[in-house]
């Protein structure tokens, strides 16, 4: 095969390219790579080199759409609001039902201690079913250690995808930072709707206490 | 041989409620002396300090787990001979493969009933 023409020029600029960027490059510099490749594809090209050059300029394509695409995605909302709200709201769960728990305990331990006072047959009833409440209660410990699961999959999902948005450079973070100010203005130009007032329940050191609402309820008359 | 009801229990699990469900269940079936630890190493340090006869343990614990507890306490020739059960979630066969090899006396799988943990304390202990 005649080396001359495209294939020797290819191969002198992918050495250049090699002494460059060593055997190793990443994917924010593949696609510059691969344009500087088809700059230097002129003169004598044969069928095969102007399918090689479809194929390579249809990656560049590829690849430029994945960043755009993902930069769209706002991959950094994922890491730095979806995720910690979902294991926040997660922890909150674990944190409510073992105070609804202890609640319900302290309760069931008093009537206890009454079944026991009676020490008759409808003490030993009530005793009986004491047990079926403490054995119920058991449930606080299963779900715990089960949302400590979901907790930890979103935790390397949040891994994940903050090591693709590294992946792919400093071009798609600064895409992605204009695409969430950008919905961040929208959204704040916007008037509020029934759904934007759908927050759920509060964290406890967020939350508005009785007294907070009472005084803005006041605060109208 | 009449089993003791004021010996020494030492409860072991990183959540409160089931400490306190396990100690309710245990004093309703007539034991007297239960302790708590939150975690397996806080356990080794109440068994070096006092004589425990029996302990009911949680698996999954930090800094150590219920399995690192039981394989001290059989590597400790003043601690080896005491009961260990295990109560725990992890259900898997190599988990109560693993524990059986390490020297458990018996196995309980959370949710658990009262029924259930008469019936391991017996099978260790003997009827009562």
């Amino acid at each position: 095969m005649d080396k001359g023409g495209a294939d020797a020029e290819l191969d002198e600029r992918l050495s250049a390219l090699r002494a460059q960027y060593g055997e190793k490059v990443s994917i924010n510099e593949l696609a510059d790579i691969i344009d500087g490749i088809l700059l230097t594809l002129h003169g004598n090209i044969s069928q095969k080199d102007l399918e090689i050059y479809q194929e390579i300029e249809s990656l560049v394509s590829f690849i430029r759409n994945a960043k755009n695409e993902i930069a769209a995605l706002c991959p950094e909302e994922i890491s730095t609001e979806h995720i910690p709200i979902a294991t926040d709201e997660l922890d909150a769960i674990v944190q409510a039902t073992e105070e609804a728990t202890g609640t319900i305990l302290g309760a069931v331990e008093g009537i206890e201690v009454v079944a026991s006072e009676l020490g008759n047959a409808q003490g030993d009833k009530i005793a009986e079913k004491v047990t079926s409440i403490y054995e119920a209660c058991n449930f606080q410990d299963i779900t715990g250690q089960r949302i400590s699961k979901v907790v930890n999959a979103l935790r390397h999902i949040e891994e994940k995808v903050e090591a693709l948005a590294g992946a792919f450079g400093e071009d798609v973070r600064a895409a992605s930072d204009r695409n969430r100010q950008n919905k961040k203005k929208r959204e704040s130009a916007q008037e509020i709707t029934d759904e934007d007032l759908l927050n759920g329940p509060q964290f406890s050191d967020d939350a508005a206490s009785q007294d907070d609402i009472d005084a803005l309820m006041a605060s109208f008359d | 041989m009449a089993v003791d009801m004021n010996m020494n229990i030492l409860i072991v699990d990183d959540y409160k409620t089931m400490l306190r469900i396990i100690r309710n269940l245990l004093k309703q079936l007539g034991f007297n002396n239960i302790d708590e630890a939150t975690d397996g190493s806080m356990a080794l340090t109440k068994l070096r300090e006092k004589k425990f006869d029996f302990i009911i343990s949680d698996w999954n614990m930090e800094p150590m787990t219920g399995i690192q507890l039981l394989r001290e306490v059989r590597a400790d020739a003043q601690l080896k001979d005491i009961f260990f059960i295990m109560i725990t979630a992890e259900s898997k066969t190599e988990n109560v493969v693993a524990a059986k090899q390490a020297g458990v006396n018996n196995y309980i799988v959370k949710p658990f009933n009262a029924a259930t943990l008469k019936g391991k304390l017996t099978s260790v202990l003997g009827p009562f």
